[in-house]
């Protein structure tokens, strides 16, 4: 059937089965718009910037696994989205972003509303294209969304002029991907598979080190299944947290820059490290050199180029972590391993030596850990936990009870200030059964605020729980410990009456100083089924610990007693 | 035991790498943008179609130590119309130089010189000689030396093409 690139747009959504789209229109993707408009096949909800709109697609696909979905004009539309596209890259999130661009006749004439945008998005997209002809929109459209979700995931941008959404093609929607060039690695290597065996076998010390790979494989049962069976003990990275479960005895917490005591020297004693889909970053690593240097490494990535990055594994293997995981607990049943409980007592007993705490204030102000732990007990599995960037995030990562994979949709890799309201909107419009809280700072909400509207249009009720100290705190905490504490430009005493603003906005907001009136708050926010912002003034000083100070060992860290 | 000190030799390599790829929009774009992205070096690129294909033969010359020059052909491999990325141990290489030269200088020697470079002179005008040489990249990198005591007007090189022997 003969139909517009416009239309042609919506029925591949639709075959995808797309079920909600995150965008804003514009002059260059009005057809597009103009479609939407007319079909009620998804559900196109109507962000207040682009970012967010990316964002928000993020949130839906981190928190369901699904591909997102996002559309924005061309020009400004399309660079306002770069930072979601980069946010979403650095974490092999699946989307794909479609944006309008000036007609084909008009490109390279510096026209109205005109950017190279698969010029700007090749860095930060795992593909994209500018599709010029309007016969190739059914196979882009199938091909982006095969590439976006497999492999290792990432966002796919597809960049339309506005004479192809006008122009008129046959719409028969392709079955099959053919894409001679683009074959990923899905089966491990069986040979590589048993030399890794076969060092398990021989570990006095291994250690399960677990990333955000895990969570995109979907493998938490497996891996919660190897450490069962093998009693090897386990370390999750930021953006692993869930997998394990924080009730499982076998986990001693997130490893890295802010990581646990137990989990940092689990790190640096192991003498058998086993990856699971996470990369070895800066952030987790420490000084590099000194990483895990007692171990012997086994790494499985999806990602050849993972491997042999940072740290050269003496067993790779390529594969995606589910197939491997599950021909590994095949195979591991008949060989007899070590046993590791004096290693996981010695753990326990560096947990129990140096468990993650902080004080309590005697003139009873309210610590930000306290609150993050208080949201934990009292909505614990029935929240989905969406962070911002900066202390707050780190506080949620170390202190909030994770049960099970998706439950945290934190920006890693980029580090984005503003990912947290928008991607809450997404979790809260793909998880309606959970309560999508977004734990943010008095920095980083402000960076989004706009989207508090999105989310009063749409019923999207996300409690936004301001750990408010007046500083950008993360920078500050720096600026005290290697910058002789000048704290420029970190000071946030100037602030919006923050319950006045989500008011205006139309939703529920609450100032809190103490424990008691906390709770409540939480409580009355979650019956509102508003979006609400819970405004909680913390300790301004107080500072994220542990914390290995950039450059230094994973076993130098600087601790709560220390001064 | 690993020391991640000492994982890879740091001593620099020249490689060459041929990376077959869709001819497509914005392929080129794609490579030299992952090298500049990634702070690889880039000595000499050429491309051009293989023929009755849809692909295109890139060849990059590169230099970096082991462990770059193994990331250079992983993150190539990753981008979506790359078919296959080949490091060329063993090679025929081969580079064309164009050079011209003033009428007016003692040209005497020019033919013998480039004829030792499998080179020659492809053309005479009113105030210029052309000679081109094809020959491996070290060696018209020396024929280019001998020929600056002529003066040249202008140099131009094709960069570099191999095939694995």
């Amino acid at each position: 059937m003969k139909m517009t690139g416009a239309k042609i747009v919506i029925e591949s959504l639709k075959e995808e089965g797309t079920e909600v789209v995150f965008g804003y229109p514009g002059g260059a993707i009005m057809n597009v718009y103009d479609e939407i408009y007319k079909q009620n096949y998804f559900q196109h909800i109507l962000t207040r910037h682009e970012q967010a709109a990316i964002h928000a697609a993020d949130g839906y696909a981190r928190s369901t696994g699904k591909v997102g979905v996002a559309i924005v004009t061309s020009g400004p539309g399309f660079t306002n989205a770069v930072t979601g596209l980069a946010t979403a890259y650095m974490d092999s999130i699946p989307m794909v972003v479609i944006s309008g661009q000036v007609p084909t006749q008009i490109i390279g004439t510096d026209g109205f509303q005109e950017i190279d945008a698969v010029g700007i998005s090749r860095p930060c997209t795992k593909h994209n294209y500018l599709v010029k002809d309007v016969k190739d929109l059914p196979r882009v459209f199938k091909e982006a969304f095969h590439i976006a979700s497999t492999g290792r995931p990432g966002p796919v941008h597809i960049d339309i002029p506005k004479d192809a959404t006008i122009n008129e093609a046959d719409f028969e929607y392709p079955k099959e991907v053919d894409l001679p060039t683009y074959k990923p690695t899905t089966k491990g290597n069986k040979k590589q598979l048993k030399k890794a065996i076969d060092a398990i076998a021989e570990a006095k010390k291994p250690l399960l080190y677990i990333g955000g790979g895990a969570v995109l494989a979907n493998c938490s049962h497996e891996i919660r299944e190897l450490a069962k069976h093998t009693g090897i003990p386990a370390v999750e990275t930021l953006m692993a947290r869930g997998v394990m479960g924080h009730k499982n005895p076998l986990l001693f917490g997130m490893l890295g820059m802010h990581g646990e005591y137990a989990a940092n020297m689990a790190a640096h004693e192991t003498d058998l490290l086993i990856s699971l889909g996470a990369r070895f970053d800066d952030r987790v690593t420490g000084r590099l050199d000194q990483f895990a240097k007692r171990a012997k490494v086994i790494h499985i990535d999806i990602d050849p180029a993972s491997i042999d990055k940072l740290v050269k594994p003496d067993f790779p293997i390529v594969g995606d972590l589910k197939n491997v995981l599950i021909n590994l607990l095949e195979e591991i049943e008949e060989v007899e391993l070590n046993d590791f409980t004096s290693w996981v007592n010695a753990l326990k007993e560096y947990q129990q030596k140096e468990p993650l705490r902080y004080l309590e204030n005697s003139d009873g102000s309210l610590k930000p850990q306290w609150v993050v732990e208080r949201i934990g007990k009292l909505l614990g599995d029935k929240a989905i936990v969406s962070t911002d960037v900066g202390q707050h995030q780190m506080w949620a990562a170390q202190f909030y009870p994770f049960d099970y994979p998706r439950q945290w949709v934190t920006s890693g890799g980029l580090g984005t200030m503003g990912f947290g309201l928008p991607a809450a909107m997404g979790v809260a419009r793909a998880c309606p059964d959970k309560v999508s809280i977004n734990i943010t700072g008095d920095g980083s909400i402000l960076m989004n605020i706009q989207e508090l509207l999105t989310c009063t249009e749409y019923d999207l009720p996300v409690i936004n729980v301001v750990l408010n100290n007046n500083y950008l705190g993360m920078v500050r905490q720096w600026q005290t410990l290697f910058y002789e504490n000048r704290l420029s430009q970190t000071d946030l005493s100037i602030q919006p009456d923050f319950t006045k603003l989500v008011e205006a906005f139309g939703g529920k907001g609450y100032k809190v100083h103490t424990k008691e009136d906390f709770d409540i708050a939480l409580k009355d926010a979650v019956a509102s089924k508003k979006v609400c912002m819970i405004e909680v003034i913390v300790d301004r000083l107080e500072n994220v610990l542990p914390m290995v100070p950039n450059g230094h060992a994973l076993n130098e860290m600087t601790l709560l007693g220390d001064k | 035991m690993n020391n991640f000190n000492h994982y890879y030799d740091s001593e620099e390599i020249r490689r060459v790498v041929s990376v077959i790829v869709l001819n497509e929009d914005n392929v080129l774009s794609r490579i030299v943008g992952l090298f500049s992205a990634r702070g690889y070096n880039i000595d000499s690129l050429t491309v051009a179609p293989i023929p009755q294909s849809k692909y295109s033969r890139i060849t990059i010359v590169t230099n970096g130590d082991r462990r770059i020059i193994d990331q250079i052909v992983k993150q190539l491999n990753k981008l979506i119309p790359v078919l296959k990325v080949n490091e060329h141990q063993n090679v025929i290489e081969k580079d064309t130089v164009l050079i011209k030269i003033p009428i007016d200088q003692d040209i005497s020697n020019i033919d013998v010189i480039a004829r030792a470079y499998h080179g020659s002179i492809q053309n005479v005008s009113d105030d210029a000689i052309f000679i081109s040489a094809t020959d491996a990249p070290s060696r018209i990198a020396n024929f280019i030396n001998v020929m600056q005591k002529f003066n040249p007007l202008e140099i131009v090189r094709s960069g570099v093409v191999a095939m694995e022997r």
